[in-house]
């Protein structure tokens, strides 16, 4: 399968364009953000306060990074399980949020707001997290020094490996893929 | 009687935290090879092959496996005949933990208390320690890095006697099925079944640290291990959940003997990422 090249951030007409089951490579900027950011986040939205970035087309990563050794921009850098952010998530896609990436399933209510919107769910492979780093060029710190590993960072990647789960008509891979491998009844 | 300074036991613990953050061990290299080459799905192989290129880097950059570099189980075998000078026995354990985390840029995942305050203890400490006293003079430590991924995926129920194996099997299959992706597939299915509530959990735990080419001992059990095994990856959850034939690389079970009104079964799911490791001092 080719990989299709993105360069991010993206807009709602190539988020539309892309597919289920797409492997991509992103190159660009990315935040990173998990339980702790999102919580933050979401106090400021329903206070009606700015956020401390504009997420307008752009993509949230799921990730809790290890700390970086001598020479590494990252440590390891793997996705988290999405699940635990889904509570929060149509909120931010209302913002504009156009692309996140993680892994393992997401609630119908996220489906629904990513097909309003226009955004895409790319799932990274889950314990590739040295493989990954390898695709960080830089990270720097930009809302939430406090919470360390779940602070919010801004990532400029280069080839960063992953594949379209969830498009913008909500069709999903997870469903999709291990129905065609299926033997079991269950 | 022996002697055994806890100084040498945290000096185990850290030097096997540090190991198995960064280097697969040898029988889970040679599972994953062999499912790439077994995995019909493309998008499956392609994930398998990523998998491989990540423990080959973390080995050879000495860089966490995973981000998640787990919390922090140690078994402990404690000859009876062993006397343990210089400290505390379980703190030297802790410290073990302390060193190898702070040294070795993993990952600190541990918050003080689960409900009232979620702050982050800084060290990954404290280990979750379980304590067993054997009859010989030596200590055998088992460490085990559990990511919450898979650990969240993981389940326990009190069956019933009349449920039988086909309640287990029926179990099983469930909690696998439900977990789908959020584990990190091709997983390692560890279950417990029999003894008590705990007892289970704790069985369904040292499942996930045995070897890959083990089998259990008693024949029926190991026949259902291989049942379980092949009705698994037939859900066709595959390498990441993207859809495949290798969602599981294997099925451990470990039995105990339980009371005649029960029948408990605990699934531990632990993901490609089973990091641990053996020694004895
Ligand atoms: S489940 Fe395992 S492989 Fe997946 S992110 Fe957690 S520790 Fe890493």
């Amino acid at each position: 399968m080719q990989e299709r090249r993105l360069t991010l951030p993206f807009d709602e007409e190539t988020a539309r364009s892309l597919r289920v089951g797409q492997p991509a490579l992103l190159t660009g900027i990315i935040y990173t953000a998990r339980d702790a950011a999102h919580k933050r986040l979401i106090e400021l939205v329903d206070a009606g306060e700015p956020l401390p970035i504009d997420l307008r087309n752009q993509t949230l990563y799921y990730v809790g990074p290890a700390p970086a050794s001598p020479g590494h921009a990252v440590g390891s850098a793997g996705p988290t399980t999405s699940y635990r952010m889904d509570p929060y998530t149509p909120k931010l896609l209302a913002l504009g949020l156009r692309g996140m990436i993680g892994k393992g399933l997401r609630s119908q209510p996220v489906i629904d707001a990513m097909k309003q919107y226009g955004a895409v769910y790319f799932g990274a492979v889950g314990g590739a997290a040295a493989l990954i780093a390898r695709s960080i060029e830089s990270s720097r710190v930009i809302a939430y020094p406090d919470l360390g590993a779940e602070a919010i960072h801004e990532f400029v990647v280069r080839d960063f490996p992953v594949t379209v789960i969830i498009d913008t008509l909500g069709q999903n891979l997870y469903e999709l893929g291990p129905k065609t491998y299926k033997r079991e009844r269950t | 009687m022996r002697e055994i300074s806890t100084a040498s036991i945290t000096q185990t613990v850290r030097e096997m935290f540090l190991e198995l953050s960064y280097v697969g061990t040898r029988d889970l290299m040679a599972a994953l090879h062999d499912a790439k080459h077994r995995e019909e799905s493309p998008l499956g192989q392609l994930v398998l092959d990523q998998l491989l290129t990540n423990y080959e880097i973390a080995a050879t950059e000495r860089v966490a496996i995973c981000q998640d570099t787990g919390m922090s189980v140690v078994f402990a075998q404690i000859g009876q005949d062993v006397h343990m000078v210089g400290g505390d026995f379980e703190e030297s354990i802790q410290q073990g933990v302390r060193e190898a985390y702070t040294e070795g840029y993993l990952r600190k995942s541990i918050v003080r208390d689960p409900i009232f305050e979620r702050v982050n203890t800084g060290d990954n400490t404290p280990c979750v320690i379980h304590t067993r006293i054997v009859p010989g003079t030596q200590i055998t430590l088992t460490a085990l890095a559990k990511g919450f991924g898979s650990e969240n995926m993981s389940a326990l129920k009190m069956l019933v006697p009349a449920d039988g194996i086909e309640g287990v099997k029926r179990f099983v299959l469930d909690t696998v099925e439900a977990a789908g992706p959020n584990p990190c597939p091709p997983i390692i299915v560890g279950i417990g079944i029999g003894g008590s509530f705990e007892q289970s959990a704790v069985l369904a735990k040292e499942c996930t640290a045995l070897p890959l080419d083990q089998k259990n001992p008693d024949e029926r059990y190991a026949a259902l291990e291989d049942e379980l095994l092949e009705r698994i990856n037939a859900l066709g959850i595959g390498p990441s959940g993207t859809g495949g034939t290798m969602t599981a690389l294997k099925v451990h079970i470990r039995q105990a003997a339980t009371h005649i009104a029960g029948l408990p079964v605990a699934v531990n799911i632990c993901c490609h990422a089973a990091r641990h490791a053996t020694r004895t001092i």
